[in-house]
């Protein structure tokens, strides 16, 4: 008999990741019906809600906050345990004591994206009219909602002036719509393997994986929280899917080649016979444990509307006329869904608007998720980046 | 330090009594007044920067290898990776009060594009190079048979980067082509001290192993 390859089952209940929706394991920032956030598709989101982490101590001046975006399947939990896999942070190694993210000189802020599903309002959270989660009657979101969302949270801690905004990937885009909307909060900008828009290829990867949630019958159009099940199958593959642009194809021989996984001869099945095979399968399992399939529809569905020269008459450099901010570009060589063409398409744009720019690529074959990872270089470009524009903005050496 | 205050005569310039910068790039760095917004093409390891920012002027950086801009950005300069030949071009014009191109016009592809496009982006230019005309060179292709090769540029012809070397006449003789008024002109010589401006230009072009040059639009009829 042919072994059945199956993706396994998440061990932590829906219910948790429900509970964390609505009141997560983070401070909260609750905004009333007074006070709505006005959403590009026209409709005004009240209430809502932010949930955010803080690092460090804000400075007697308000000037030393540094505003942490993150990527697409990350959240707020950069420098803590993960409140659902008991992880460490997603960025422990860029932020903390003497780290170039220094929590003993900087303010850090790290908030859930507004349609995330880790205490930002999203299609996990419950709706107040309804009593039950939102599901695909939460509104489309985009990249400057979720920036107009951290802006009023900003307002909310009364601080005025960043001293830099700092993000990768999806962050990144984060990075540069506060650049672009907001450039006079912004002292300084350090957007990471990013782009202005996204390509056509990134949107048919994202195609890919909605259409693998949206095709596992626990979906049941979004409303899976009533019926007490979730779409993980689905998750997972869009997961998968996902993890492989985020690698490169050096970085996944290296690791991986073609390598057995516990057993030296296939078993002529579709078993995960390859290790590759197997990571993926952990990778997407180990995804769904702690993330909402709607909210992943939504925030590729956000990233996929990202175009900043559309919104200034489809001339890029219009967005950062006359900016101030000092800018930090970071891409890695190996990276092919943000690949460096589209940073340096955003550097020609920042030089043609006479800002005040850094560019580096920095050589790896670790792919995309390189901002994640132990690169020195790109540890010694931040620090260096940050201690020359915290000199300018009186930070002291 | 009193060396950066220190007033220097035309065609004169501050001895390194520290060691730390090459007598080029102090040179250069007195031709800029402080304040002053400056692009640096071709800016290597980003030392001419860091002297310039130390003397209060708003440096920016182009640079072709991945090393050096990496290099530059890890010393917290505004460097970005790019080439003069084409990259220039994506600048608008008067974006800059001087563009700095230090040694790196023998490199260029298209040096007369490229020294049009400096004028464009900058009000002025600081252009220096080596010269070819230099008696070193001379003697080398003329006895030995040779291509030179010296301390400074020790690269064989087969792997040079160096495609378009020049004399200092035939550059004043291109400046001339293209209309840059030439402001001030100091040759150095082997060691790094300027050779006596009071000398014909000849000279210069004979015993001077680099040129180094400040230069801005020339008007009509001048």
């Amino acid at each position: 008999m042919t072994n059945v390859p199956s993706i396994s089952s998440p061990s932590i209940h829906s219910v948790d990741r429900a509970h964390e929706a609505d009141h997560p394991t983070s401070t909260v920032a609750e905004f009333g019906k007074d006070q709505p956030l006005k959403l590009d598709c026209g409709i005004d989101l009240a209430p809502f809600q932010i949930a955010y982490q803080t690092y460090g101590e804000l400075n007697a001046d308000r000037s030393n906050a540094i505003l942490i975006c993150h990527a697409l399947t990350l959240d707020q939990h950069v420098a803590n345990l993960h409140p659902l896999t008991g992880k460490a942070g997603w960025w422990e190694i860029m932020v903390g004591p003497g780290r170039p993210l220094d929590t003993d000189r900087y303010f850090i802020i790290c908030s859930n994206v507004i349609g995330g599903c880790m205490g930002s309002t999203g299609p996990a959270s419950t709706n107040p009219a309804t009593g039950k989660a939102w599901g695909l009657d939460f509104p489309l979101i985009t990249i400057p909602d979720m920036v107009r969302a951290q802006a009023m949270l900003l307002d909310r801690l009364g601080i005025e002036t960043l001293f830099c905004v700092i993000g990768g990937s999806m962050g990144g885009m984060q990075v540069l719509q506060w650049t672009a909307a907001y450039p006079e909060r912004v002292f300084s900008a350090l957007p990471v393997a990013c782009a202005t828009r996204h390509s056509a290829q990134n949107i048919a990867f994202h195609e890919l994986g909605r259409q693998a949630v949206m095709a596992d019958p626990d979906w049941h159009h979004g409303r899976y929280f009533e019926l007490n099940t979730h779409p993980h199958r689905g998750l997972a593959v869009a997961r998968m899917a996902g993890h492989i642009t985020y690698l490169s194809d050096a970085a996944l021989h290296r690791k991986f080649g073609r390598r057995m996984q516990d057993r030296e001869l296939p078993t002529f099945s579709f078993d995960a016979d390859f290790q590759v095979e197997s990571y993926l399968r952990y990778q997407g399992s180990s995804f769904v444990e702690r993330f909402d399939a709607n909210s992943y529809l939504y925030l590729t569905r956000a990233m996929d509307y990202f175009d900043i020269a559309a919104d200034h008459d489809g001339v890029l450099a219009q967005a950062f006329r006359g900016i101030k901010t000092r800018f930090c570009v970071v891409s890695f060589t190996s990276d092919w869904l943000f690949p460096t063409s589209e940073s340096r398409a955003l550097v020609h744009a920042l030089n043609a608007s006479s800002a005040r720019v850094s560019f580096a690529e920095i050589e790896t074959d670790r792919g995309h998720d390189a901002f994640l990872l132990d690169v020195p270089e790109f540890f010694d470009i931040s620090r260096a980046f940050l201690q020359s524009a915290g000199k300018a903005r009186g930070l002291g050496g | 330090m009193a060396l950066q205050e220190q007033a220097l005569p035309l065609g004169g310039v501050a001895p390194d009594r520290t060691g730390k910068y090459r007598t080029d790039h102090l040179l250069v760095a007195e031709m800029i007044p402080a304040g002053s917004k400056v692009l640096d093409v071709g800016c290597g390891d980003g030392e001419l920067l860091q002297l310039l920012e130390s003397r209060g002027i708003d440096g920016r950086g182009i640079e072709l290898s991945r090393e050096g801009v990496n290099r530059c950005v890890a010393k917290g300069l505004a460097v970005v990776q790019g080439d003069a030949d084409t990259d220039l071009v994506n600048y608008p014009d008067d974006a800059f009060d001087y563009v700095i191109l230090s040694q790196t016009l023998q490199a260029t592809r298209q040096p007369k594009a490229v020294l049009e496009n400096l004028l464009r982006i900058g009000r002025r230019a600081v252009v220096s190079f080596p010269n070819f005309g230099f008696w070193k060179m001379r003697l080398q292709l003329l006895v030995g048979g040779h291509m030179p090769r010296t301390e400074n540029l020790p690269a064989t012809w087969y792997d040079t980067p160096n495609i378009h070397f020049c004399t200092i006449k035939d550059f004043v003789q291109l400046c001339d082509e293209i209309n840059v008024k030439m402001e001030r002109a100091v040759a150095l010589d082997l060691y790094g001290r300027p050779v006596p401006l009071t000398l014909p230009w000849w000279v210069w072009n004979m015993f001077g192993e680099q040129g180094v040059f400040l230069l801005s639009r020339g008007g009509k009829g001048k």
